[in-house]
Order: C-alpha cells, then structure tokens, then sequence
C-alpha cells in the first residue's frame, strides 16, 4: 500500500500551479486536502507523474462576502468551514452538511473545493452547490472561467474540468436571512457516504416561497438539481404545500442505481419519504415560529 | 520521482530528513523517526489508528505526505505522558475506563480526544462522541471508550 512514484510540487501562486498543470500535458494531479487523492495514490488506482500540492497558495483558502455572493476557497479546510460565523449565519444549510462530510479527523484535512471537484454522486458538498445554485471558478494558463454547478458535473467523479485546469473557489449566491434549509440523509454509519440524501432552501415572502434551490445527492450519477419539484413549490403559501406530492415530483427528476449498498428501488423508497419528511418538518418549524 | 528536504518538530524534538515525495507521514513518523506508537493500519484513512497530532488538529498520518509536514508540529502517542512516567488525562482515563485491549486503535484514539480536550476550548460531549467515528476498534466494543469520552467531557481538568 505505497503509492508509485512521483514528483512533487508545491506552488504558490495560481498562475504557477496552472503552469506546471500545462506542462505536465494530464500527467499531473492537484492535492488538496489529500483525503480522497490519498488513498487513490495508496491504492494505486492514481498514478500521476507529478502532484501539485496547493496548499500554499494563500489566494486558494479563505471564506469572504461580496455582492455577488459567499466565496469559499477552494483550499479551505472543511474543519474552517464548519466553524466559520458568515457561513453559520448565511447558509446554515451548508454548515449543517459539512457536518456529515467525513469523519472529524478527515474534515481537519480535508477542503471544500476537492469534494467539489471530486464529484463522489454521494457526497454533501457537490450537492449543496448544485441545489444552491452556486458557480465553480477555475482557472488555467489559457484564463478563468466560472461554471454553474448544474453544469459542472457530467458523471460520477466526472466534470466538465480539463486536465490542465484548477479549481480556485465556489461562488454561492445569496440566500435573503430568514430562508428555510432543509439537510437530511440516510448513511449506514457516520461518516459514511450517505445512500440517499438531500439538501434545499426556500426563501420566503409574505408568507409564500418565492424561491427554491433542492437537490439530490446518491440519487444518480451526478448530484441532480429537483427543478421541477422547485417549480411547482413557488408562489406557494407554506401551509398549501403538499410534501408527498412535491417529493413524488422530486423523484422523478432522479435516476438511481443498484450498487452494493443499496438498490435503485431501495433508494427510490428512502428517497422519496427523506425528502416529503424534511421538507414537511422545515414548513412546520417554520409555520410554528 | 522527486525527493525534499524537511524540517519538523515531532513530540518537542527537531528532525531534519531528505524524504523521497510519496512517503507518507506515518510511514516517516514510525520507520525513520522510530515514533513506534504511530500504527499503520488500513492506509487509506478509514481506521484511524494512525492519527497524530499536526499543528493541534488530529489528522490521519497515512494521508499526509511527509513533505507536506515541513515546518509542522507533530505530536504523537510517546509525546504525551511526562517523562517521569505520569500519564496525560486521556492515557489515564482510557486505562481506568478499560478504554483498550490489544491496543492497536488506542494510540490513534488518544490522539483525537487528547487533540479536542487539550486546547483553550475543550469540546464538549456530542463533539467527542462524534470525533469517535472516526476510529474502527475490533476489540473493546467501543463502550469502556465511550465511557472515557464523557468522562473527558464532564471532569474538568482531566
């Protein structure tokens, strides 16, 4: 369990860690948090010649607010998330997944952008920033560029990143204080990955929802975003909401597979109460307050 | 295949080495430092016993390259008791709790909970249960581990 040989090294600056991205023609791999890449390498299912350890490039970590939105870094330590006060009092719905993300010791090392560019179906992260509507800024010798998180993910552990490109930083777009979130997932064990899972908000006014972002995680190949279950969800009042028929739509958007953890079937069934349950309860809370 | 040059405090002590890039922390920390309480177990970050404390945080030393550690502050199993023998709060909790048996996992449990209940801000209970999940034991059934956790939690100044 010794990884094969490479090269290693750690810029830091973006422009640089693009340039050795550039050069190595897809024979390099970026380390982040190395939580994942790790035991891909251990295991010999990675064999890069070259790993660019990003970990010293300071524009890569931070958490900041701009008009625009919530910026996480790529390099951001899911641990420095998770206590972060902007993200608890803005997108407590982000915080509240983190939680789920591995276990304590993989979250002091592990960050945000690699479980974003990682793209594990299962995982948390992709799927808040697909549900919430954020945009992925990466970078390369031949510029930048953002892509929404809708459009960024094409297959499991596959995206539309090419191999000389860098992920620097997630955009999350702003949600109005007071929005509903809405977390919940099955895992066999903590920090497991979770079967089915998922992830929402709903921004409110005058007592109706004006806005919805829900998504998907272990429901298929890629985190999905639930447009129709959203559609159907605004202008309404938080009392006419009917769960199970919202849910049922939510469904429909999804396409589950068979793997040894689970059956499609098994996750269309969990699926289906998971999500009619959390957004029941979220309404109910709320209509109560 | 590139090899660098580190320097790292472990357990209060300066090392210096030349690491060849792929070496893991952990396979640094117990073949060429002789840090011997650093175990290997499953290597790819799933059974936690090989957890050390990098700059106060409890990580996974198999998941870590050891050039990665350069400038860091390591903080291992033999680094906790006083050197006259006197046992820090979590290796003396686990003991009277019957926290452990064959004693593969332990090392790398104390190193979580020493790492939550060492600093300014102890964590509190649910925190220190939770950072549990992150440790497979095949002997003790977790409870006499449990047990320790909440003691840790309850008893200040252990």
């Amino acid at each position: 369990m010794k990884p094969a040989p490479f090269d290693y090294v750690a810029p830091t600056s973006v422009e640089e860690a693009c340039k050795v991205l550039a050069e190595a023609g897809g024979g390099a791999t970026v380390l982040a948090g190395g939580q994942t890449l790790m035991p891909l390498l251990n295991l010999r299912m990675s064999q890069p010649f070259v790993l660019v350890d990003i970990n010293k490039i300071p524009e890569l970590s931070g958490i900041s607010r701009s008009e625009n939105g919530i910026r996480i870094g790529a390099a951001t330590r899911q641990c420095d998330a998770l206590s972060n006060a902007l993200l608890a009092a803005e997108l407590p719905v982000l915080v509240e997944a983190l939680r789920h993300v591995g276990h304590h010791q993989t979250r002091n090392r592990g960050t945000v952008g690699g479980s974003i560019t990682l793209g594990e179906p299962a995982a948390e992260q992709p799927a808040c920033a697909v549900a919430l509507g954020a945009s992925i800024e990466i970078a390369s010798v031949r510029g930048r560029r953002s892509v929404a998180a809708t459009e960024f993910y094409v297959g499991p552990f596959m995206t539309v990143l090419e191999p000389d490109e860098l992920v620097t930083g997630i955009t999350f777009p702003h949600w109005p204080s007071g929005h509903i979130t809405l977390f919940r997932e099955l895992a066999q064990r903590p920090g497991d990955f979770a079967l089915v899972g998922m992830v929402g908000a709903l921004a409110l006014e005058g007592g109706s929802i004006t806005r919805a972002g829900l998504g998907w995680f272990g429901m298929g190949g890629t985190p999905i975003r639930a447009r129709a279950a959203e559609a159907a969800l605004l202008g309404q009042a938080l009392d006419s909401v009917n769960a199970d028929a919202i849910a049922e739509l939510a469904l429909s958007e999804c396409a589950p597979f068979d793997d040894h953890h689970a059956s499609a079937e098994y996750r269309r069934t969990v699926g289906r109460r998971l999500f009619a349950k959390a957004l029941r309860e979220a309404l109910t809370v709320r209509e109560a307050a | 295949m590139s090899e660098h040059r580190v320097n790292l405090t472990i357990n209060g002590r300066r090392h210096a080495a030349t690491v060849e890039a792929r070496m893991s922390l952990g396979d640094y920390l117990r073949d060429e430092a002789g840090y011997t309480g650093v175990h290997l177990g499953c290597e790819h970050g799933v059974c936690g016993a090989c957890t050390v404390i990098v700059d106060d945080r409890a990580v996974r030393s198999c998941l870590i390259l050891a050039v990665q550690a350069d400038g860091a502050e390591v903080t291992t199993a033999e680094g906790l008791a006083d050197s006259d023998g006197t046992l820090h709060p979590v290796q003396q909790v686990m003991r009277e709790e019957h926290a452990l048996q064959c004693g593969f996992c332990t090392p790398g449990i104390v190193m979580t909970l020493a790492a939550l209940t060492g600093g300014q801000d102890k964590a509190d209970e649910a925190t220190l249960m939770n950072s549990l999940s992150g440790h497979i034991c095949r002997c003790t059934g977790y409870q006499g581990i449990r047990r320790a956790a909440r003691r840790l939690a309850a008893e200040p100044g252990t």
